[in-house]
């Protein structure tokens, strides 16, 4: 899996955040649109794209856009 | 997983029973900054819920529901072999609510009464408890009541729970007949066992400190009397598992997504219900949602979908898929026959 295509898929989840703003070390909680309802489409778009489980401690423990690919990452080649 | 596949067996009728007050979200503003709440309501699918008043419980509604069952279908009470009450918000802690039912509603002292107390999938364990008890020589007829007052064991300061939660009471009747057959799997995961939960207990007894409430997690304001919900945790589980346990459903049945005429789903959240559709490619008309106007009724939310969406619908034969999943974490995916099932319309207590 690639980071910038991890970055466009979850850009694609804000409706007013322009997605140029977006980068790996965006701390996506500090963005004015992230919310607990945000937070559950990340969780649906990881299971869609990657099927990998992700849990709300994976979120609470993330700080940058990266760091939520890290999780992903491993998770994907582990399986 | 327990595969659990019963014969000869079915939903005979169905009735359910919602509180008059209706509480609407867009009234929130105390609890949600007034621009996220539009856009909560559209996440959520949920506009409007039926609370109880104080004196009205979870076998009240689950009365009414069950005396409109009786008095539609024209039902003996001497005719009901078996009662079960189920509920997490029973009217006692001793005796079984179930006990004090089978008075109210008349029914003989031989009826054999028993409570089950599960999550929000609830109802489709005890629909299983009900199809077995059905299936056995000696019991014809089963009265199965779910009933949730979620309103009385949630923080209306709680910005993950309260806006979800709504009250209802239902009643199921199984008997035995010339259904086609029915298949459930279900399924436990106990490490799951803090994302939805209320401490106080015998764990954790009850002191004057639990009804204390308190500031949580992200101003979130609760005691240890009251329901806690990690919302994200709750949400990564139901959309795992429940997808896979119904295509693992179709799989052990040899049947495909076309085959079914209605999905009915517990309805958690609309967001969640949305994803699960997508997943299964199955057609949105035949998914019934009731999220709108009741709001999440805990176990009752499957029966209560199918009496508010599916009256006056399910004559024939029909092949219904319901799935339910919550506290425990506990979850289950069935597929049945309902023949001619006679489902009186919604009633008010």
């Amino acid at each position: 899996m690639r980071l910038d295509e991890f970055i466009e898929n979850f850009a694609d989840l804000f409706d007013e955040t322009d997605p140029d703003t977006i980068q790996a070390t965006t701390r996506f909680k500090n963005l004015e649109e992230w919310s607990s309802l945000v937070a559950l489409s990340v969780i649906a778009m990881i299971d869609e794209e990657y099927d990998v489980e992700f849990r709300g401690d994976d979120i609470r423990n993330s700080n940058t856009v990266e760091d939520l690919y890290n999780i992903v990452k491993e998770r994907v080649e582990i399986e | 997983m327990a595969k659990l596949t019963f014969h000869g067996v079915g939903i005979k009728a169905m009735s359910a029973c919602v509180p008059r007050n209706i509480v609407y979200n867009k009234d929130l503003d105390y609890l949600i900054p007034e621009e996220e709440i539009e856009k909560t309501i559209n996440n959520i699918g949920i506009e409007q819920r039926r609370i109880a008043d104080d004196d009205v419980t979870a076998s009240d509604l689950c009365y009414k529901a069950a005396r409109q069952l009786m008095d539609d279908n024209d039902i003996d009470p001497a005719s009901i072999d078996v009662l079960l009450f189920m509920s997490q918000t029973a009217d006692y802690r001793i005796p079984a609510t179930s006990c004090i039912m089978q008075q109210r509603l008349g029914l003989p002292r031989e009826t054999m009464c028993f409570d089950i107390s599960l999550g929000c999938s609830g109802y489709l364990f005890a629909l299983t408890t009900a199809f077995a008890y059905a299936q056995m020589e000696g019991v014809n007829r089963v009265l199965l009541l779910d009933g949730e007052t979620f309103s009385k064991i949630v923080n209306r300061r709680d910005k993950v729970d309260w806006p979800l939660y709504g009250d209802a009471g239902t009643a199921t009747l199984v008997e035995k007949g010339d259904f086609g057959p029915s298949t459930f799997l279900l399924y436990t995961d106990g490490s799951g066992e803090r994302a939805l939960k209320i401490h106080a207990g015998m764990r954790n007894p009850i002191t004057p400190e639990s009804c204390i409430e308190r500031e949580q997690e992200e101003g979130n304001i609760r005691s240890d009397l009251e329901v806690f919900m990690d919302g994200m945790d709750v949400f990564n589980f139901a959309i795992s598992k429940v997808p896979k346990s119904i295509k693992q459903l179709l799989k052990e049945t040899g049947m495909t997504i076309d085959q079914v005429d209605y999905m009915v789903f517990h309805q958690a959240n609309r967001f969640m219900m949305d994803f699960f559709v997508k997943k299964l490619k199955i057609a949105p008309e035949r998914v019934p949602y009731c999220i709108h106007k009741y709001g999440n009724t805990s176990s009752a939310s499957v029966p209560l979908t199918i009496a508010s969406e599916l009256c006056g619908r399910l004559n024939g034969d029909n092949t219904v898929i319901m799935s339910a999943f919550g506290a425990g974490l506990s979850w289950c995916s069935a597929v049945m026959n309902m023949r001619d099932c006679a489902v009186s319309p919604v009633i008010e207590y």
